[in-house]
């Protein structure tokens, strides 16, 4: 194949000084690099991060309450669904939330990964030089004394080597300026370089922290459902009332477990509060016999990696149908959903769809459970959490429940559209203690034989909680360090006194972090000050006041 | 487990003398910044740190502050003995509902302002506007958030109870003083902007601004871990407790908010461009919300934290 190249306009000669393509890109990206790991943005970065999470805590979301959500949609039939697009009830997971975090931890790594290389350096190097003019510290003093300077200088050092600092000494470099008080030997110490390993390790531990946060998201899960005394559920989502996972959770790989609950007791004080919930549960494998535990509020199962929580209960009251042909359904029931917790009144559905070969028509009962009941002007009400004296309020349909119809319902109440539609009828209705039995017109007899408890159990995968702990552990650690420690920095030189034959010692310090550095600058002085005059064969002036001799601190020998 | 009322009743009683005694001192606060001896001070040369806090060396003590803050010292005590004999009452913690919870924050407050007190008495006469914002506090938290002493619901029946809601009180009372300070570095600084010839106005009585503004982030540091540690100590909880360690509920997402702006705040003091005035603002914005988690989340939104007692 051949084609004819189009001719080529002649190449313009380039411009003298402009730089190619690639390095101005290099310097542009390097510009907004700076600007992006520049503490002032980290700052703003933090406040649209704090601004970001307000509209997650005022407006419902998802993750939390999905009916709350619906609620707030219904309501607002005009705003909501602006709302919506803007993520605003999906704020934690939105891409403007992530947008600001990402970038936030973007500045953040590049701010540290400098630092850190710089600090991996600064451990392994002697300190820096001292500075011209120690005068210019924030903490600085000068000392005459008739020791020659390398004594002298002996002394600061053997004074800065107990206190734990790393000294080196320098010979006076002919660079610096001429002058009396510049010329001599000089000395730098540091002390406290495990502030600035905080301040790294608790920034990287941030980023630990949200790669195991993401982590958990990724490869974890969670399953709830509500189980009646006497049944279980193994795990698998098929099962689970509602669930989640995260996008690599393959949902035919779950842990191969399986619980049974097979006693749930709500204990009260006096004054009707909680005490506790716990439920006598069996895990283990499918098939197996499992093993008996008790777990409760604050004391989940903790099997492999795996948590059940037990994270509610309720009442599921039972119901015995009998058809007029003499068929009976003994003891089903459902579970009622509480609607005030301080009573435990309840609200819920039985559902019958299927009452054998002949029979047409489904049966449903609807209404409401009170543990302790109370009639009140014609009206059931519940008194006290404890099934002390369960009653019912139902209502009896007879008619088409709609379950097929491919619209999933609630299994907490009826399809209204098919009571609207007439295909489901009201057929009668009672309050009943237990016992005690609503008869149908066509004959059919409900009894309200009694009460089972359930309790809404939860099981939660999250293989990234650990990483998450390790991480908050060292960002604590790292957060102690950074704020609680000071790194000290101490120089000093000597040089020949201008007034006689002694030597002018000078010293100064630079304190990072821990507040008031100056009175721990005066001690340092008044030691040295001690010691060098100990050393002096005559002193060469009066002991400043207070600071005598230590005899504790013998000049060692070296 | 049944609740002592005669207990109950003197932990009433308790709170009520606390109040008075607290309203006295500001009293004796205010009759300081009114009567009292300005304090001799030297000009501060701007960006200076070194000096700037040198007391005003009392050689005639101050009759008033020093009576202010004995009050405020015997109101601690007593303050104190409201939440222990609540405590003893209900045989529990003392603080498992919102009344609780604010009454010991704000003595955590007086009790840091003691201590700041004690140790740099450079900043003591802030006196009045700690324990005038104590009082309201107080005043507040006893009308709006009463509860009658009883039993823990289940939910908190946890050891951790103690170790996350003390910290939580902990940190909040430290962020209180230090949100006053930084108030009134904010004050100061705009009294001082006005110039000397305003040195009549009580402004000019208040510590300087550098000390201010340094009390204001000292208080910050020593409540950051603190007010860190009691968010992962809640993380932890709420992973036994309600399944997972985070799950963005109101309180869990004003906590992080919190601790963001406070982070924000120390990031700021050490920033060029962001020191002085505007890290003030990042402090003050801090402690509204604080207070705002308090208050909106618990009376407000429903969510997991619902414990204040109130209905």
């Amino acid at each position: 194949m051949s084609t004819v190249a189009p001719p080529r306009p002649a190449p313009a000669p380039p411009p003298p000084a402009r730089p190619s393509l690639g390095a101005r890109a290099l310097a542009l990206w390097l510009r907004w690099w700076r600007r992006l790991t520049a503490m002032r943005t980290a700052i703003i970065l933090l406040f649209l991060l704090a601004l970001a999470a307000i509209p997650g805590s005022l407006l419902p979301q998802r993750s939390l309450n999905q009916n709350a959500v619906r609620q707030y949609v219904a309501d607002h039939p005009t705003l909501a669904p602006v709302l919506d697009r803007l993520y605003a009830f999906d704020v934690f997971g939105s891409p403007w939330f992530a947008a600001v975090y990402l970038l936030l931890f973007v500045s953040l790594i590049g701010c540290v990964v400098p630092r850190l290389a710089e600090h991996v350096r600064a451990l392994r190097a002697a300190p820096p030089p001292a500075p011209r003019r120690l005068q210019r510290l924030p903490d600085s003093a000068e000392l005459a004394t008739p020791l020659p300077g390398p004594a002298a200088l002996d002394v600061v050092e053997e004074e800065l080597r107990v206190r734990r600092f790393r000294v080196v000494r320098r010979a006076g470099a002919e660079s610096t300026p001429p002058g009396p008080a510049a010329s001599g030997d000089e000395l730098s110490a540091e002390k406290g370089s495990w502030k600035e390993t905080g301040n790294l390790l608790f920034h990287l531990s941030l980023v630990a922290l949200l790669l195991g946060l993401a982590g958990g998201k990724l490869w974890g899960y969670e399953g709830s459902i509500l189980v009646t005394e006497g049944q279980g559920f193994c795990n698998s989502f098929q099962q689970y009332d509602t669930h989640s996972s995260g996008a690599l959770v393959d949902g035919g790989d779950l842990t191969p477990i399986c619980v049974d609950l097979e006693d749930f007791r709500a204990e009260y004080e006096e004054d009707l509060t909680a005490a506790s919930y716990t439920a006598d549960i069996r895990y283990g494998g499918p098939g197996e016999e499992g093993r008996p535990t008790t777990i409760g509020v604050n004391d989940p199962l903790r099997v492999d990696g795996d948590r059940v929580y037990v994270t509610g209960h309720g009442y599921a009251p039972r119901f015995t149908v009998t058809l007029p042909d003499g068929t009976a359904f003994t003891d089903v029931s459902a579970p009622f959903l509480p609607s005030d917790q301080a009573t435990m009144s309840s609200e819920g559905a039985l559902k019958l769809p299927d009452l054998g070969a002949g029979v047409e028509d489904q049966l449903a009962l609807e209404g409401f459970f009170a543990p302790t009941g109370l009639m009140q002007g014609g009206v059931l009400t519940s008194i006290d959490p404890r099934p002390l004296n369960p009653q019912v309020a139902v209502l009896a349909y007879q008619g088409y429940l709609g379950l097929d119809s491919g619209l999933p319902q609630s299994v907490y109440s009826l399809d209204r559209s098919q009571i609207e539609r007439g295909r489901l009828a009201e057929v009668g209705r009672a309050n009943l203690a237990v016992g005690e039995t609503l008869t149908l017109p066509d004959g059919t007899a409900v009894t309200f034989t009694g009460v089972d408890q359930f309790a809404a159990l939860q099981f939660s995968h999250d293989p990234g909680q650990v990483w998450v702990l390790a991480a908050a552990i060292a960002l604590l650690a790292g957060l102690l360090a950074l704020l609680l420690l000071r790194r000290e920095r101490v120089f000093a030189r000597v040089g020949a006194d201008p007034d006689g034959g002694g030597t002018v010692l000078s010293v100064g310090s630079l304190t990072r972090g821990g507040g008031e550095s100056a009175t721990s600058f005066a001690e340092l002085t008044g030691r040295l000050r001690a010691a060098l005059d100990e050393r002096s064969p005559t002193p060469s002036a009066p002991p400043s006041g207070g600071a005598a001799p230590d005899p504790e601190v013998p000049p060692r020998d070296r | 487990m049944t609740v002592d009322p005669s207990l109950a009743e003197l932990s009433d009683t308790l709170f009520s003398i606390a109040v008075a005694l607290y309203s006295v001192a500001v009293v004796a606060f205010s009759a300081q910044l009114a009567f009292g001896r300005r304090p001799a001070r030297q000009p501060v040369p701007a960006g200076a740190g070194a000096g700037a806090e040198a007391p005003a060396a009392p050689s005639r003590t101050d009759r008033w502050g020093l009576a202010g803050l004995a009050v405020t010292a015997v109101g601690a005590v007593v303050h104190t003995a409201v939440l222990v004999t609540r405590g003893m009452a209900a045989d529990r913690l003392p603080w498992g509902n919102m009344y609780e919870f604010a009454t010991a924050v704000v003595l955590v407050a007086v009790v840091v302002y003691l201590v700041l007190a004690v140790r740099a008495p450079a900043v003591r006469d802030i006196g009045a506007f700690v324990l005038a914002p104590v009082v309201l506090a107080l005043v507040a938290t006893g009308l709006f958030l009463y509860t009658e002493t009883g039993p823990l619901v289940a939910a908190l029946r946890s050891s951790w109870l103690a170790v996350h809601v003390s910290t939580a009180i902990l940190g909040f009372g430290i962020f209180f003083v230090s949100g006053i300070a930084s108030v009134l570095y904010l004050l100061r600084l705009r009294s001082d902007a006005r110039g000397a010839e305003a040195g009549g106005s009580f402004l000019s009585r208040l510590p300087n601004a550098v000390a201010l503004d340094r009390v204001a982030h000292r208080t910050a540091v020593f409540g950051f871990p603190i007010w860190t540690f009691a968010v992962i100590a809640g993380a932890i909880w709420a992973e036994s407790a309600w399944g997972r360690y985070w799950g963005w509920d109101p309180k869990e997402t004003w906590a992080f908010i919190a601790w963001v702006v406070y982070a924000g705040y120390l990031h700021a003091r050490t920033t060029a461009g962001w020191r002085g005035r505007p890290a003030a603002w990042v402090n003050v914005v801090g402690l509204a919300v604080m207070v705002f988690n308090l208050l909106y989340v618990n009376m407000v939104s429903i969510g997991l934290h619902s414990y204040g007692g109130l209905d």
